[in-house]
């Protein structure tokens, strides 16, 4: 990490746990370099606390290479900060300006709670998946995928929508904080696949209704979802969830 | 325990009451459609005849007249439905966030459909009662109808009045801008070959149904049509 000279303002909410109330807190940073990640101005931010002997301050944060999804912050008003396509860990300082004022929230959803600090409990998406984003196999094993053969374009979509990584940052975006963009993803990348169609009527109705039961909002069509997106999740996956859930919903044997 | 059958269950879900609003949406679009051809008849210039001769058909013929029921029950579930999206969409976010950076993702009028739509249901509040109301209320009355042409006159005489269908005219004009394509959005009608026609249509029909409703007032005040 080489040493930088950028002094930042940070103003980042702290909550000790979901029952209590949380509040901002400002930290001075100083020598911070613009070639580090946002993740690793945050450490040292930490370590300055540690020092200090208070209360280093909670983050997500796994693979720091987004592709976990982890990492999860607010950051001036965008979900993953300003840069487009890209997870916190992936943002460098050099996106920001010496001398900035950086204001850091969770994500904001009656759905994603607070546990600590930056940490939001994202289970509610688990529980979607655990309601039908999944093909069985109730024998055997799975088979060879490569045994099914499945034309480029079909294998292109699905893997464009496979890339999401269920970071929450569609649910922040959305003014409604809406899950459409996550979970349109999940449909399309099994709807799209020949592996997904025994399921397929039935995994539209049930993921909807996990969706719907977890309390996030409905979707406007504002795009934002998409816009802030780090993997680039398209808007029309949304359209295609309408379509298999209506579908669905008039087509399928379950009263 | 009411046991909710599927079509219930369907359209309170929120992907079915996103497909009453775009299909209610869509239904008063084909409304305007028809509104808007109508009062155009105006522009013959031609004292009102042209208008009137509409007017009248609009006024009197059954099939129009029960449609206008359903065109009411159009408006009221629209509301209605709004009302309840607002309600759970709002829920969803207990907390709001201190800093926002919204215009980076999304456009504000995208984001402003409820107020947009409160501001056209105030003026389609005061519209209703220049117009529509006192109209129906005298046929119910009496059996005659009135002389809407030159209600229309006097009506626009007043600048207050012409500012205030002006402005309902932009509201509407943001409205249909987001809603129209929305709509097909939230039908699941999203393809390469129609995403082009559809979001051409919407811009041209959120700009000229607005802009022609505007022209009205504006050419009676201003004495292009007498
Ligand atoms: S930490 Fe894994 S995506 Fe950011």
């Amino acid at each position: 990490m080489s040493e930088g000279n950028m002094r930042l303002t940070l103003k980042v909410w702290r909550q000790s746990n979901s029952n209590t109330e949380g509040g901002f807190e400002n930290y001075q940073l100083e020598g911070i370099s613009p070639d580090m990640s946002f993740l690793e101005m945050f450490d040292v931010l930490n370590e300055q606390l540690v020092e200090a002997k208070q209360e280093p301050v909670a983050f997500d944060h796994d693979c720091r290479e987004g592709i976990c999804g982890m990492c999860s912050m607010h950051i001036n008003g965008q979900p993953h900060g300003p840069l487009q396509g890209v997870t916190t860990c992936q943002l460098h300082m050099r996106s920001f300006k010496d001398g900035d004022t950086i204001v850091v929230e969770p994500w904001r959803a009656g759905s994603f709670p607070v546990i600590k600090d930056l940490v939001v409990a994202r289970d509610a998406f688990d529980r979607i998946m655990a309601a039908g984003g999944f093909v069985s196999v109730n024998t055997g094993n799975a088979q060879d995928a490569n045994n099914l053969p499945i034309p480029k374009e079909a294998a292109d979509d699905a893997f464009a929508a496979a890339a999401c990584i269920g970071c929450g940052a569609c649910v922040a975006a959305c003014k409604n904080a809406s899950a459409m963009l996550f979970v349109s993803a999940k449909i399309s990348q099994l709807a799209l696949l020949p592996q997904g169609q025994a399921e397929r009527k039935i995994r539209a109705e049930k993921m909807v209704a996990q969706m719907d039961s977890e309390g996030f909002g409905a979707c406007t069509n504002t795009g934002a979802c998409s816009a802030e997106c780090p993997k680039g999740i398209t808007f029309d996956n949304i359209a295609r969830m309408n379509r298999e859930y209506l579908g669905a919903k008039l087509s399928s044997t379950n009263v | 325990m009411i046991v909710m059958s599927w079509f219930t269950q369907t359209l309170t879900s929120s992907i079915g009451k996103k497909l009453i609003m775009a299909l209610t949406g869509l239904f008063l679009i084909s409304f305007l459609v028809i509104h808007a051809a109508i009062n155009a008849m105006i522009f013959y210039n031609d004292g009102g005849e042209t208008f009137s001769h509409w007017g009248h058909f609009m006024g009197t013929n059954p099939i129009i007249r029960t449609l206008e029921i359903g065109l009411v029950l159009g408006f009221l579930f629209h509301i209605y439905d709004g009302l309840m999206l607002t309600k759970t969409n709002r829920a969803a976010r207990p907390v709001s966030y201190a800093s926002r950076n919204a215009n980076a993702n999304s456009t504000w009028y995208s984001r402003s459909m409820g107020l947009l739509g409160t501001i056209i249901l105030i003026f389609l509040v005061i519209h209703t009662s220049h117009f529509w109301i006192p109209n129906r209320t005298n046929q119910f009355a009496t059996g005659e109808e009135l002389d809407l042409y030159n209600m229309m006159l006097t009506t626009f005489q007043n600048p207050w009045v012409v500012l205030i269908y002006v402005a309902g005219c932009f509201s509407l004009f943001w409205h249909l801008l987001h809603g129209f394509k929305s709509a097909f959005q939230t039908l699941g009608l999203y393809h390469v070959k129609y995403n082009g026609l559809i979001a051409f249509l919407g811009t041209a029909f959120s700009i000229v149904v607005p802009l022609l409703f505007a022209l009205m007032p504006i050419a009676m005040y201003l004495g292009w049509v007498k």
